[in-house]
């Protein structure tokens, strides 16, 4: 218990070293640039796969589950549109960049930590967790929105895809079914989620490669111990932010 | 100059530096020595305020330094360069955007002024044609001189080597020395050097300080070090067989 608020009290100190002014805005810029595309633009392909297949996955067993002539044939639109913007395209999107995005900066961070870079950039008179982690930061809450818009795009339109090959729905039915009582607010629901889970990822991550102490087998098990801690806390903020936004 | 004066510092209970007072002077290269796990890396990162020490002073010129915070201490860490073990220089950054970073950092230079220092600071330490090279392309000894020409390109007051001639072939090591040595006396720095070396020891040692098991045993140079009384310190320097056979020659 102790050890564990322990960890609460550093990651929190951490943060306040994270948000103190940084030495150069330009230098920043820079940084953040670069992370746009180190942790962004680089995660565009893997969002944009996994977004399709869902949305083609999710249109088929919607369509196996809704065979009885009483339902109209547009509700799979529909449930594809909603499981889109409400669930998969921040969480499950979330889940899997906390797997890619979270390990990347564990791994980095800690082995600048090992190999003395972080302690390098202290000796300069770098404020070092603010030059490392706040342009992450930075960069995953303005770019993590983007991926979540690009997921429900490319989600709907794996879905359309698959009900229309398949022939379990025709086009004009899906296209409808999208269309049919759609509340704009989903969209921001889902905005405001992936901005918390974007923080999270960051800044549980960076605190997991930040704190290590030993050699390479210590950063592997900080890049491990960042995608599993920042899953949970990602999951546990999801029921709560759902209670909350949409009670 | 830099004073630490009753220095102590433990890890878990464990005491790790015991009652260390020692001056470093300006314009000399200073060597802190000692066997493996003695403390000397953890003197050296105690006094450029890695480790925060139990309790001790430690005075550069007339500021006590482990007693400013982090905001103060910037202003003399702007003063300090550093050579690490393993070079530590960034992986992500060219060699020339590495020796610029404290630069970009701290200087309001234009661009032409930061490249011009750049070149003066790699020409200086004899890295040519590898400007655009990233760390990882580097040998050993050149990633070390890589690291010196970051840790001067502020002009410091201060300069800090850790095992910087750990990884190398004697050659090497030798033109490492040579160049520390140099700098030091071109830019009157007050530089630290740790090192388990006796190579440089017998090279570059104007100032020596043997500990063991965090305490400091023996001060002195170059020329005392063989003539000293120190059990311990004697232990260490005739270490291998053919120190021991010389020394029985000699006697």
């Amino acid at each position: 218990m102790l050890k564990f608020l322990t960890q609460i009290g550093l990651y929190f100190l951490l943060l306040k070293k994270v948000f103190s002014k940084p030495e150069k805005r330009v230098i920043y810029y820079k940084q953040t640039m670069r992370e746009f595309v180190n942790l962004g633009l680089t995660s565009i392909g893997i969002i944009a796969i996994i977004s399709f297949f869902m949305g083609a996955v999710i249109t088929l067993q919607t369509a196996y589950n809704t065979e009885n002539p009483i339902y109209p044939k547009y509700l799979i639109g529909l449930g594809c549109r909603d499981s889109m913007i409400l669930e998969f395209s921040s969480t499950i999107a979330a889940l899997i960049l906390a797997g890619k995005v979270g390990s990347n900066i564990a791994a980095e961070i800690g082995t600048m930590r090992v190999t003395e870079q972080i302690d390098a950039l202290e000796i300069m008179g770098v404020n070092s967790a603010s030059y490392l982690i706040l342009p992450k930061i930075i960069a995953t809450l303005l770019f993590n929105p983007i991926l979540t818009l690009i997921a429900i795009i490319v989600g709907i339109f794996g879905g359309w895809m698959a009900g229309t090959l398949t022939g379990v729905i025709t086009s004009e039915n899906f296209i409808y079914g999208i269309q049919y009582a759609f509340i704009p607010y989903y969209i921001t629901y889902s905005l405001i989620k992936t901005l918390f889970f974007a923080f999270i990822i960051t800044s549980v991550s960076a605190f997991q490669g930040y704190y290590v102490d030993g050699g390479s087998l210590e950063v592997g098990r900080a890049s491990t111990k960042a995608v599993v801690y920042s899953s949970v806390i990602l999951l546990l903020f999801n029921v709560i932010l759902t209670q909350l936004l949409l009670s | 100059m830099i004073s630490v004066k009753n220095l102590n510092k433990s890890f878990n209970g464990v005491s790790v530096l015991k009652d260390i007072s020692v001056t470093f002077e300006a314009g000399k290269t200073n060597l802190i020595i000692g066997r493996s796990g003695s403390g000397k890396t953890v003197l050296l990162k105690s006094i450029v305020g890695l480790h925060e020490v139990d309790n001790g002073e430690i005075w550069f010129e007339d500021t006590l330094f482990n007693k400013l915070d982090f905001k103060e201490r910037k202003k003399i860490r702007k003063e300090m360069g550093m050579l690490f073990q393993g070079s530590a220089l960034f992986d992500s950054l060219t060699v020339e955007q590495n020796v610029r970073f404290p630069l970009d950092m701290f200087t309001d230079k234009s661009a032409e002024e930061k490249d011009e220092r750049v070149n003066f600071c790699l020409q200086r330490v004899n890295i040519i044609n590898a400007n655009k090279l990233f760390p990882a392309e580097l040998s050993g000894g050149m990633k070390k001189r890589v690291a010196i020409a970051r840790a001067i390109s502020l002009n410091p007051k201060y300069l800090f080597c850790d095992e910087p001639n750990s990884g190398l072939d004697p050659i090497t090591a030798i033109l490492i020395d040579e160049l520390i040595k140099e700098l030091t006396e071109e830019y009157s720095m007050t530089t630290i050097i740790n090192t388990h070396d006796m190579n440089s020891v017998m090279e570059i040692g104007e100032k020596i300080v043997f500990i063991s098991d965090g305490v400091k045993n023996w001060e002195g140079n170059k020329n005392e070090i063989l003539t000293s009384d120190c059990e311990s310190l004697n232990d260490f320097v005739f270490a291998n067989a053919l120190a021991k056979k010389l020394r029985a020659t000699d006697k």
